[in-house]
Protein backbone atom coordinates (compact mmCIF):
# COMPACT_ATOMS: atom_id res chain seq x y z
CA UNK A 1 0.00 0.00 0.00
CA UNK A 2 1.69 3.72 -1.30
CA UNK A 3 2.40 5.24 2.61
CA UNK A 4 0.81 8.41 1.53
CA UNK A 5 -2.20 6.90 0.65
CA UNK A 6 -2.21 5.14 4.35
CA UNK A 7 -1.38 8.83 5.69
CA UNK A 8 -4.22 10.41 4.01
CA UNK A 9 -6.21 7.38 5.01
CA UNK A 10 -4.76 7.78 8.91
CA UNK A 11 -6.06 11.79 8.69
CA UNK A 12 -8.80 11.58 7.60
CA UNK A 13 -9.50 8.80 10.11
CA UNK A 14 -8.24 11.03 12.60
CA UNK A 15 -10.64 13.93 11.61
CA UNK A 16 -13.64 12.11 11.36
CA UNK A 17 -13.48 9.01 13.99
CA UNK A 18 -11.36 10.13 17.26
CA UNK A 19 -13.95 11.42 19.16
CA UNK A 20 -15.34 7.72 18.09
CA UNK A 21 -12.44 5.76 19.04
CA UNK A 22 -11.86 7.75 22.21
CA UNK A 23 -15.32 7.97 23.35
CA UNK A 24 -15.91 3.88 23.26
CA UNK A 25 -12.35 3.35 24.56
CA UNK A 26 -12.75 5.36 27.54
CA UNK A 27 -15.39 3.06 29.09
CA UNK A 28 -12.83 0.34 28.99
CA UNK A 29 -10.34 2.29 30.68
CA UNK A 30 -12.61 3.89 33.11
CA UNK A 31 -9.53 6.89 32.63
CA UNK A 32 -9.64 9.49 30.30
CA UNK A 33 -5.43 9.73 30.46
CA UNK A 34 -5.52 6.17 29.82
CA UNK A 35 -8.31 6.05 27.20
CA UNK A 36 -6.30 8.92 25.38
CA UNK A 37 -3.29 7.20 25.47
CA UNK A 38 -4.43 3.81 24.21
CA UNK A 39 -6.43 5.45 21.06
CA UNK A 40 -3.07 7.22 19.97
CA UNK A 41 -1.48 4.01 20.26
CA UNK A 42 -4.19 2.55 17.70
CA UNK A 43 -3.56 5.65 15.33
CA UNK A 44 0.52 4.69 15.53
CA UNK A 45 -0.36 1.16 14.90
CA UNK A 46 -2.52 1.53 12.02
CA UNK A 47 0.11 3.18 10.27
CA UNK A 48 2.08 0.19 10.12
CA UNK A 49 -0.75 -2.53 9.34
CA UNK A 50 -2.60 -0.12 7.04
CA UNK A 51 0.31 -0.12 5.25
CA UNK A 52 0.97 -4.14 5.35
CA UNK A 53 -2.84 -4.93 4.81
CA UNK A 54 -4.43 -1.99 3.10
CA UNK A 55 -6.86 0.49 4.50
CA UNK A 56 -9.51 -1.33 6.07
CA UNK A 57 -13.35 -1.41 5.16
CA UNK A 58 -14.26 0.53 8.51
CA UNK A 59 -11.18 2.58 9.41
CA UNK A 60 -13.38 3.77 12.54
CA UNK A 61 -14.43 0.63 13.72
CA UNK A 62 -10.87 -0.67 13.10
CA UNK A 63 -9.04 1.47 15.44
CA UNK A 64 -11.86 1.57 18.08
CA UNK A 65 -10.89 -2.48 18.43
CA UNK A 66 -7.39 -1.73 18.44
CA UNK A 67 -7.66 1.22 21.56
CA UNK A 68 -9.81 -0.67 23.55
CA UNK A 69 -7.52 -4.06 23.36
CA UNK A 70 -4.41 -1.41 24.34
CA UNK A 71 -6.71 -0.23 27.47
CA UNK A 72 -7.71 -4.15 27.97
CA UNK A 73 -4.45 -4.79 28.19
CA UNK A 74 -3.24 -2.12 30.15
CA UNK A 75 -5.85 -3.08 32.89
CA UNK A 76 -4.40 -6.93 32.81
CA UNK A 77 -0.98 -5.61 33.53
CA UNK A 78 -1.03 -2.76 35.43
CA UNK A 79 -2.71 -3.34 38.78
CA UNK A 80 -2.30 0.33 39.92
CA UNK A 81 -4.56 1.62 37.46
CA UNK A 82 -7.23 -0.15 39.40
CA UNK A 83 -6.42 1.62 42.25
CA UNK A 84 -6.84 4.86 40.81
CA UNK A 85 -10.46 6.41 41.14
CA UNK A 86 -12.15 5.24 37.73
CA UNK A 87 -14.01 7.41 35.93
CA UNK A 88 -17.61 7.28 36.63
CA UNK A 89 -18.80 5.52 33.79
CA UNK A 90 -22.51 4.86 34.09
CA UNK A 91 -23.92 2.17 31.62
CA UNK A 92 -27.48 3.80 30.88
CA UNK A 93 -28.82 6.71 31.36
CA UNK A 94 -32.61 5.81 32.06
CA UNK A 95 -33.56 7.83 35.05
CA UNK A 96 -37.09 5.35 36.45
CA UNK A 97 -38.29 8.26 38.43
CA UNK A 98 -38.93 10.14 35.38
CA UNK A 99 -41.39 9.07 33.47
CA UNK A 100 -40.16 11.19 30.62
CA UNK A 101 -36.81 9.34 29.76
CA UNK A 102 -38.56 6.28 29.48
CA UNK A 103 -39.51 6.89 25.97
CA UNK A 104 -36.32 8.66 25.34
CA UNK A 105 -35.13 6.72 22.01
CA UNK A 106 -32.43 4.37 22.67
CA UNK A 107 -31.97 5.65 26.20
CA UNK A 108 -29.77 3.14 26.76
CA UNK A 109 -27.08 3.06 24.02
CA UNK A 110 -26.41 6.48 23.33
CA UNK A 111 -23.61 7.81 21.07
CA UNK A 112 -20.25 7.18 23.42
CA UNK A 113 -19.49 10.81 21.24
CA UNK A 114 -22.34 12.35 23.44
CA UNK A 115 -21.17 11.26 26.57
CA UNK A 116 -18.15 12.29 26.41
CA UNK A 117 -19.18 15.94 24.44
CA UNK A 118 -21.41 16.04 27.58
CA UNK A 119 -18.72 15.26 30.00
CA UNK A 120 -16.26 17.87 28.34
CA UNK A 121 -18.64 20.53 29.07
CA UNK A 122 -20.07 19.53 32.02
CA UNK A 123 -21.40 23.36 33.75
CA UNK A 124 -19.57 22.43 36.65
CA UNK A 125 -16.37 23.31 34.58
CA UNK A 126 -15.17 26.59 33.96
CA UNK A 127 -16.13 27.74 30.35
CA UNK A 128 -12.92 28.30 28.87
CA UNK A 129 -11.65 24.46 30.25
CA UNK A 130 -15.06 23.42 28.68
CA UNK A 131 -14.14 24.87 25.17
CA UNK A 132 -10.46 23.82 25.28
CA UNK A 133 -11.57 19.65 26.68
CA UNK A 134 -13.72 19.74 23.60
CA UNK A 135 -10.91 20.37 21.42
CA UNK A 136 -8.42 18.48 23.13
CA UNK A 137 -10.51 15.19 23.49
CA UNK A 138 -13.67 15.21 21.21
CA UNK A 139 -11.51 16.92 18.35
CA UNK A 140 -8.12 15.19 19.32
CA UNK A 141 -6.37 18.34 18.60
CA UNK A 142 -2.90 18.25 20.20
CA UNK A 143 -2.70 20.36 23.26
CA UNK A 144 0.09 23.25 21.89
CA UNK A 145 -2.55 23.35 18.75
CA UNK A 146 -5.11 23.70 21.61
CA UNK A 147 -2.76 26.87 23.35
CA UNK A 148 -2.07 28.22 20.02
CA UNK A 149 -6.00 28.53 19.08
CA UNK A 150 -6.68 30.48 22.50
CA UNK A 151 -3.38 32.37 22.53
CA UNK A 152 -2.07 31.21 25.90
CA UNK A 153 1.17 29.31 26.31
CA UNK A 154 1.54 25.99 26.46
CA UNK A 155 2.43 24.99 29.86
CA UNK A 156 -1.15 27.56 30.42
CA UNK A 157 -3.22 25.19 28.42
CA UNK A 158 -1.79 22.02 29.45
CA UNK A 159 -2.60 22.47 33.47
CA UNK A 160 -5.57 23.92 32.70
CA UNK A 161 -6.43 20.42 30.59
CA UNK A 162 -5.10 18.57 33.62
CA UNK A 163 -6.95 20.57 35.78
CA UNK A 164 -10.29 19.93 34.50
CA UNK A 165 -9.44 15.95 33.68
CA UNK A 166 -8.76 16.05 37.36
CA UNK A 167 -12.30 17.45 38.32
CA UNK A 168 -13.65 14.98 36.29
CA UNK A 169 -12.64 12.01 37.91
CA UNK A 170 -11.72 13.69 41.61
CA UNK A 171 -15.32 15.76 41.62
CA UNK A 172 -16.76 12.53 39.98
CA UNK A 173 -17.96 14.24 37.14
CA UNK A 174 -20.42 11.40 35.45
CA UNK A 175 -19.77 10.17 31.90
CA UNK A 176 -22.92 9.90 30.66
CA UNK A 177 -25.46 11.99 28.70
CA UNK A 178 -27.82 13.80 30.72
CA UNK A 179 -31.87 12.59 31.08
CA UNK A 180 -34.49 14.14 29.55
CA UNK A 181 -35.22 16.99 31.50
CA UNK A 182 -31.70 18.38 32.23
CA UNK A 183 -31.08 17.52 28.61
CA UNK A 184 -32.13 21.43 27.26
CA UNK A 185 -30.03 23.16 29.89
CA UNK A 186 -27.08 21.04 29.62
CA UNK A 187 -27.04 20.92 25.65
CA UNK A 188 -27.14 24.63 26.04
CA UNK A 189 -23.58 24.52 28.28
CA UNK A 190 -22.92 22.29 24.86
CA UNK A 191 -23.87 24.25 21.93
CA UNK A 192 -22.17 27.36 23.49
CA UNK A 193 -19.10 25.68 23.59
CA UNK A 194 -19.21 24.55 19.76
CA UNK A 195 -20.15 28.05 19.01
CA UNK A 196 -17.08 29.67 21.23
CA UNK A 197 -14.97 27.23 19.09
CA UNK A 198 -16.26 28.36 15.92
CA UNK A 199 -16.63 32.23 16.96
CA UNK A 200 -12.83 32.17 18.11
CA UNK A 201 -12.05 30.75 14.34
CA UNK A 202 -14.13 33.38 12.39
CA UNK A 203 -12.99 36.67 14.46
CA UNK A 204 -10.41 38.36 12.26
CA UNK A 205 -6.96 39.59 12.64
CA UNK A 206 -5.92 37.88 16.13
CA UNK A 207 -3.78 34.58 15.83
CA UNK A 208 -2.63 32.25 12.95
CA UNK A 209 -4.98 32.23 9.95
CA UNK A 210 -5.14 28.51 9.11
CA UNK A 211 -5.12 27.75 13.16
CA UNK A 212 -8.81 29.61 12.41
CA UNK A 213 -10.11 28.32 9.85
CA UNK A 214 -9.12 24.78 11.71
CA UNK A 215 -11.35 26.20 14.62
CA UNK A 216 -14.03 26.55 12.07
CA UNK A 217 -14.12 23.77 10.73
CA UNK A 218 -13.96 21.37 13.52
CA UNK A 219 -16.90 23.65 15.19
CA UNK A 220 -18.79 22.59 11.79
CA UNK A 221 -18.14 19.43 12.19
CA UNK A 222 -18.93 19.05 16.18
CA UNK A 223 -21.90 20.82 15.17
CA UNK A 224 -22.93 18.67 12.08
CA UNK A 225 -22.42 15.54 14.52
CA UNK A 226 -24.48 16.64 17.55
CA UNK A 227 -27.15 17.75 14.76
CA UNK A 228 -27.11 14.18 13.37
CA UNK A 229 -27.37 12.55 17.24
CA UNK A 230 -29.63 14.81 18.77
CA UNK A 231 -31.75 16.11 16.15
CA UNK A 232 -34.82 16.13 18.13
CA UNK A 233 -33.42 18.85 19.97
CA UNK A 234 -34.43 21.63 17.23
CA UNK A 235 -31.23 23.85 19.03
CA UNK A 236 -28.74 21.65 17.56
CA UNK A 237 -30.12 22.43 14.06
CA UNK A 238 -30.23 25.87 14.91
CA UNK A 239 -26.22 25.75 16.14
CA UNK A 240 -25.41 23.76 12.23
CA UNK A 241 -27.56 26.46 10.17
CA UNK A 242 -26.18 29.40 12.19
CA UNK A 243 -22.61 28.36 11.80
CA UNK A 244 -22.92 27.26 8.11
CA UNK A 245 -24.24 31.05 7.41
CA UNK A 246 -21.69 32.92 9.17
CA UNK A 247 -19.09 30.60 7.53
CA UNK A 248 -20.74 31.22 3.95
CA UNK A 249 -18.94 34.70 5.08
CA UNK A 250 -16.12 33.70 5.91
CA UNK A 251 -13.98 34.49 2.31
CA UNK A 252 -15.44 37.98 2.40
CA UNK A 253 -14.77 38.92 6.44
CA UNK A 254 -11.38 40.47 5.50
CA UNK A 255 -10.04 42.32 2.98
CA UNK A 256 -6.47 41.28 1.18
CA UNK A 257 -4.68 43.05 3.97
CA UNK A 258 -6.51 40.95 6.47
CA UNK A 259 -8.29 43.96 7.38
CA UNK A 260 -12.11 43.87 8.84
CA UNK A 261 -14.72 43.99 6.35
CA UNK A 262 -18.63 45.18 7.80
CA UNK A 263 -21.63 43.51 5.82
CA UNK A 264 -21.81 46.68 4.08
CA UNK A 265 -18.51 46.46 2.31
CA UNK A 266 -18.86 42.86 1.65
CA UNK A 267 -18.77 41.17 -1.94
CA UNK A 268 -21.61 39.44 -1.59
CA UNK A 269 -21.49 37.27 -4.60
CA UNK A 270 -18.12 35.82 -3.14
CA UNK A 271 -20.40 34.32 0.07
CA UNK A 272 -20.56 30.37 -0.21
CA UNK A 273 -23.79 29.55 -1.77
CA UNK A 274 -23.90 26.12 -1.10
CA UNK A 275 -23.41 26.79 2.38
CA UNK A 276 -26.34 29.28 2.47
CA UNK A 277 -28.84 26.58 0.75
CA UNK A 278 -27.67 24.06 3.06
CA UNK A 279 -27.78 26.85 6.54
CA UNK A 280 -31.06 28.19 5.23
CA UNK A 281 -32.95 24.67 5.04
CA UNK A 282 -31.33 23.46 8.42
CA UNK A 283 -32.63 26.33 9.89
CA UNK A 284 -35.99 26.23 8.34
CA UNK A 285 -36.37 22.54 9.84
CA UNK A 286 -34.91 23.87 13.26
CA UNK A 287 -37.87 26.72 13.34
CA UNK A 288 -40.24 24.21 11.93
CA UNK A 289 -39.74 22.25 15.49
CA UNK A 290 -41.91 24.37 17.85
CA UNK A 291 -40.99 27.71 19.72
CA UNK A 292 -37.20 28.21 18.66
CA UNK A 293 -34.18 28.43 20.63
CA UNK A 294 -31.46 31.33 21.13
CA UNK A 295 -29.52 29.61 17.86
CA UNK A 296 -32.06 29.09 15.96
CA UNK A 297 -33.38 32.43 16.44
CA UNK A 298 -29.65 33.65 15.23
CA UNK A 299 -29.48 31.45 12.18
CA UNK A 300 -33.14 33.16 11.17
CA UNK A 301 -31.28 36.25 11.42
CA UNK A 302 -27.92 35.20 9.77
CA UNK A 303 -30.51 33.65 7.34
CA UNK A 304 -32.03 37.09 6.55
CA UNK A 305 -28.90 38.90 5.97
CA UNK A 306 -27.54 35.85 3.84
CA UNK A 307 -30.79 36.35 1.56
CA UNK A 308 -30.34 40.05 1.18
CA UNK A 309 -28.70 41.28 -2.24
CA UNK A 310 -27.25 44.05 -0.28
CA UNK A 311 -27.44 45.84 2.85
CA UNK A 312 -30.17 48.37 2.22
CA UNK A 313 -32.21 45.31 0.82
CA UNK A 314 -32.25 43.27 3.80
CA UNK A 315 -35.54 42.85 5.62
CA UNK A 316 -34.84 45.08 8.12
CA UNK A 317 -37.80 44.78 9.72
CA UNK A 318 -37.74 41.21 10.05
CA UNK A 319 -34.32 41.23 11.65
CA UNK A 320 -35.67 43.78 14.48
CA UNK A 321 -38.90 41.09 14.97
CA UNK A 322 -36.23 38.43 15.27
CA UNK A 323 -34.19 40.21 17.78
CA UNK A 324 -37.44 41.07 19.49
CA UNK A 325 -38.20 37.07 19.93
CA UNK A 326 -34.27 36.60 20.72
CA UNK A 327 -34.44 39.22 23.71
CA UNK A 328 -37.34 36.93 24.74
CA UNK A 329 -35.55 33.87 25.59
CA UNK A 330 -31.86 35.39 25.90
CA UNK A 331 -31.92 38.39 26.90
CA UNK A 332 -28.51 39.88 27.24
CA UNK A 333 -26.86 43.72 26.76
CA UNK A 334 -24.80 42.20 23.39
CA UNK A 335 -28.72 40.83 21.85
CA UNK A 336 -30.00 44.58 22.77
CA UNK A 337 -27.48 46.12 21.64
CA UNK A 338 -27.79 44.39 18.39
CA UNK A 339 -31.24 44.78 17.93
CA UNK A 340 -30.80 48.55 18.25
CA UNK A 341 -28.70 48.36 15.17
CA UNK A 342 -31.10 46.59 13.27
CA UNK A 343 -33.81 49.06 14.19
CA UNK A 344 -31.45 51.92 13.14
CA UNK A 345 -31.44 50.23 9.30
CA UNK A 346 -35.51 49.69 10.01
CA UNK A 347 -36.69 53.06 11.50
CA UNK A 348 -33.31 55.40 10.68
CA UNK A 349 -30.27 55.61 13.03
CA UNK A 350 -32.34 58.35 15.04
CA UNK A 351 -34.77 56.24 16.26
CA UNK A 352 -31.73 53.64 18.05
CA UNK A 353 -30.07 56.30 19.66
CA UNK A 354 -32.43 56.47 22.31
CA UNK A 355 -31.93 52.46 22.45
CA UNK A 356 -27.95 53.00 22.77
CA UNK A 357 -28.87 55.54 25.67
CA UNK A 358 -30.12 53.31 27.24
CA UNK A 359 -27.75 50.80 27.36
CA UNK A 360 -24.91 52.95 27.97
CA UNK A 361 -25.62 52.61 31.40
CA UNK A 362 -25.08 49.06 31.36
CA UNK A 363 -22.42 47.71 33.10
CA UNK A 364 -21.64 44.43 31.46
CA UNK A 365 -21.40 46.73 28.34
CA UNK A 366 -19.04 48.88 30.32
CA UNK A 367 -15.78 47.90 28.24
CA UNK A 368 -17.72 46.74 24.90
CA UNK A 369 -16.18 48.20 22.18
CA UNK A 370 -18.81 47.90 19.61
CA UNK A 371 -21.36 50.14 22.08
CA UNK A 372 -19.26 53.01 20.82
CA UNK A 373 -18.68 52.17 17.73
CA UNK A 374 -22.42 51.42 16.71
CA UNK A 375 -22.84 55.09 18.24
CA UNK A 376 -19.88 56.23 16.55
CA UNK A 377 -21.72 54.75 13.12
CA UNK A 378 -25.26 56.23 14.02
CA UNK A 379 -23.56 59.62 14.36
CA UNK A 380 -21.82 59.64 11.32
CA UNK A 381 -24.70 58.48 9.09
CA UNK A 382 -27.01 61.40 10.90
CA UNK A 383 -24.01 64.12 10.17
CA UNK A 384 -22.84 64.50 13.54
CA UNK A 385 -19.07 64.08 12.78
CA UNK A 386 -17.51 65.31 15.91
CA UNK A 387 -19.76 63.19 17.90
CA UNK A 388 -18.69 60.22 16.02
CA UNK A 389 -15.22 61.08 15.71
CA UNK A 390 -15.31 60.96 19.18
CA UNK A 391 -17.30 57.65 19.94
CA UNK A 392 -14.66 55.76 17.14
CA UNK A 393 -11.79 57.08 19.41
CA UNK A 394 -13.99 55.42 22.77
CA UNK A 395 -14.15 52.19 20.49
CA UNK A 396 -10.72 52.11 19.71
CA UNK A 397 -9.14 52.28 23.20
CA UNK A 398 -11.29 49.03 23.97
CA UNK A 399 -10.70 47.02 21.17
CA UNK A 400 -7.95 44.51 21.32
CA UNK A 401 -8.20 43.00 17.76
CA UNK A 402 -6.01 44.91 15.69
CA UNK A 403 -8.17 44.22 12.77
CA UNK A 404 -11.08 45.61 14.12
CA UNK A 405 -8.82 49.04 15.15
CA UNK A 406 -7.54 49.62 11.76
CA UNK A 407 -10.96 49.52 10.64
CA UNK A 408 -12.01 52.43 13.08
CA UNK A 409 -9.18 53.99 12.64
CA UNK A 410 -9.80 54.16 8.84
CA UNK A 411 -13.78 55.40 9.91
CA UNK A 412 -12.13 58.06 12.22
CA UNK A 413 -10.22 59.80 9.19
CA UNK A 414 -13.37 59.68 7.01
CA UNK A 415 -15.31 61.39 9.80
CA UNK A 416 -12.42 63.55 10.68
CA UNK A 417 -11.88 64.56 7.06
CA UNK A 418 -15.97 65.39 6.92
CA UNK A 419 -15.47 67.70 9.95
CA UNK A 420 -13.03 69.67 8.34
CA UNK A 421 -10.46 68.91 10.88
CA UNK A 422 -6.98 67.16 11.16
CA UNK A 423 -6.96 63.73 12.11
CA UNK A 424 -6.38 63.58 15.72
CA UNK A 425 -4.12 61.35 17.25
CA UNK A 426 -5.07 57.70 17.74
CA UNK B 1 -22.07 6.66 46.34
CA UNK B 2 -19.41 9.09 47.67
CA UNK B 3 -19.39 11.20 50.07
CA UNK B 4 -19.37 15.55 49.41
CA UNK B 5 -18.71 18.57 51.60
CA UNK B 6 -21.54 21.16 51.36
CA UNK B 7 -20.13 24.24 52.72
CA UNK B 8 -21.93 26.89 53.76
CA UNK B 9 -20.99 30.35 53.19
CA UNK B 10 -22.58 33.93 54.25
CA UNK B 11 -22.63 37.27 55.55
CA UNK B 12 -22.70 37.01 58.78
CA UNK B 13 -23.63 40.13 59.67
CA UNK B 14 -27.03 39.63 58.19
CA UNK B 15 -27.78 36.76 61.30
CA UNK B 16 -26.86 39.22 63.93
CA UNK B 17 -29.51 41.38 62.90
CA UNK B 18 -32.21 39.19 62.24
CA UNK B 19 -35.85 38.68 63.90
CA UNK B 20 -36.41 35.76 65.70
CA UNK B 21 -39.31 34.48 63.58
CA UNK B 22 -36.59 34.49 60.59
CA UNK B 23 -34.19 32.45 62.66
CA UNK B 24 -36.97 30.17 63.05
CA UNK B 25 -37.83 29.86 59.45
CA UNK B 26 -34.38 29.45 58.87
CA UNK B 27 -34.13 26.34 61.12
CA UNK B 28 -37.03 24.65 59.92
CA UNK B 29 -35.62 25.06 56.34
CA UNK B 30 -32.99 23.27 57.41
CA UNK B 31 -35.11 20.49 58.95
CA UNK B 32 -36.82 20.73 55.55
CA UNK B 33 -34.00 20.00 53.80
CA UNK B 34 -32.39 17.59 55.25
CA UNK B 35 -35.22 15.29 54.59
CA UNK B 36 -34.73 16.43 50.93
CA UNK B 37 -31.53 14.84 51.02
CA UNK B 38 -32.76 11.48 51.70
CA UNK B 39 -36.39 12.00 49.12
CA UNK B 40 -33.58 12.68 46.57
CA UNK B 41 -31.68 9.45 47.15
CA UNK B 42 -28.89 10.64 48.88
CA UNK B 43 -28.15 10.93 52.41
CA UNK B 44 -26.68 12.50 55.33
CA UNK B 45 -22.99 11.52 56.61
CA UNK B 46 -22.76 14.88 59.10
CA UNK B 47 -22.97 18.65 59.60
CA UNK B 48 -22.72 21.36 61.85
CA UNK B 49 -23.59 25.03 61.78
CA UNK B 50 -20.76 26.66 62.94
CA UNK B 51 -20.28 30.10 65.87
CA UNK B 52 -19.74 33.61 64.39
CA UNK B 53 -16.44 34.61 62.84
CA UNK B 54 -15.85 37.17 65.46
CA UNK B 55 -15.42 34.08 68.05
CA UNK B 56 -12.80 32.01 66.04
CA UNK B 57 -9.05 31.43 66.84
CA UNK B 58 -6.16 31.00 64.28
CA UNK B 59 -3.24 29.34 64.68
CA UNK B 60 -0.69 29.99 61.93
CA UNK B 61 3.07 28.71 61.22
CA UNK B 62 5.04 28.06 64.06
CA UNK B 63 1.77 28.38 65.80
CA UNK B 64 1.34 31.71 66.40
CA UNK B 65 -2.04 32.59 67.93
CA UNK B 66 -4.25 35.20 66.67
CA UNK B 67 -8.02 36.31 67.52
CA UNK B 68 -10.07 35.71 64.36
CA UNK B 69 -11.32 33.72 61.49
CA UNK B 70 -7.88 32.16 58.98
CA UNK B 71 -9.03 34.54 55.93
CA UNK B 72 -11.56 37.83 56.89
CA UNK B 73 -14.34 37.50 54.35
CA UNK B 74 -17.69 39.42 54.08
CA UNK B 75 -19.25 35.42 53.46
CA UNK B 76 -17.45 32.84 55.63
CA UNK B 77 -17.72 29.46 56.35
CA UNK B 78 -21.03 29.17 58.85
CA UNK B 79 -21.66 25.43 58.65
CA UNK B 80 -21.59 22.12 56.47
CA UNK B 81 -23.38 18.92 55.43
CA UNK B 82 -21.47 15.97 54.89
CA UNK B 83 -23.85 14.19 52.42
CA UNK B 84 -23.52 11.10 50.28
CA UNK B 85 -24.65 11.06 46.45
CA UNK B 86 -24.37 9.09 43.27
CA UNK B 87 -21.82 11.59 41.60
CA UNK B 88 -21.84 15.17 41.26
CA UNK B 89 -24.63 15.72 39.10
CA UNK B 90 -26.52 14.26 42.13
CA UNK B 91 -24.66 16.20 44.78
CA UNK B 92 -25.52 19.35 42.77
CA UNK B 93 -28.95 18.87 42.69
CA UNK B 94 -29.03 18.47 46.38
CA UNK B 95 -26.47 21.23 47.25
CA UNK B 96 -28.96 23.60 45.11
CA UNK B 97 -31.62 22.68 48.35
CA UNK B 98 -29.62 23.46 51.01
CA UNK B 99 -30.60 26.98 52.68
CA UNK B 100 -28.11 30.11 52.27
CA UNK B 101 -30.25 32.86 52.12
CA UNK B 102 -26.95 35.36 52.93
CA UNK B 103 -24.59 33.23 50.45
CA UNK B 104 -24.49 30.65 48.90
CA UNK B 105 -22.98 27.00 49.45
CA UNK B 106 -19.52 25.78 47.84
CA UNK B 107 -19.59 21.49 46.82
CA UNK B 108 -16.32 20.05 47.52
CA UNK B 109 -15.78 16.00 47.24
CA UNK B 110 -14.26 14.14 50.00
CA UNK B 111 -11.33 12.11 49.63
CA UNK B 112 -9.80 9.51 50.74
CA UNK B 113 -6.15 10.57 52.49
CA UNK B 114 -4.58 6.87 52.54
CA UNK B 115 -3.51 8.16 49.21
CA UNK B 116 -2.55 11.63 48.26
CA UNK B 117 -5.48 12.80 45.90
CA UNK B 118 -3.71 15.89 45.06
Amino acid sequence: MQADAVAAALAQAHRSEWAFVLSATVRVAGDLDVAEECAQEAYVSALQAWTRDGVPERPGAWLTTAARNKALDRLRREVTLRRKLPLLVEPATVDPHDPADLDWPDAAVPDDRLRLVFTCCHPTLAPEARVALTLRLVCGVPTPDVARAFLVSEPTMAARITRAKKKISEARIPYRVPGRAELPERLDSVLTAVHLLFSTGHTAGEGDALVREELCDRALHLARTLAALLPEQAETRGLLGLLLLTDARRATRTDEQGRLLLLADQDRTRWDQRAILEGLTVTAGALASGPPGRFTLQAAIAGVHAMAPSLEQTDWPRVVHLYDRLLAVWNTPVVALNRAAAVAFADGPAAALPLLDELATEPRLADYPYLPATRADLLRRLGDAAGAAQSYRRAMELTANAAERAFLEQRLAEVSRAAGAEPAPG
Amino acid sequence: MAKYAILIYEDQARYATMSPEAWGALVDAHSTFVKQVFELGGSLAGGEALAATTTATTIKGAGTVTDGPFVETKEALGGFYVVEARDLDHAVEIAKLCPAPFGGVEVRPVVDPTTNPF
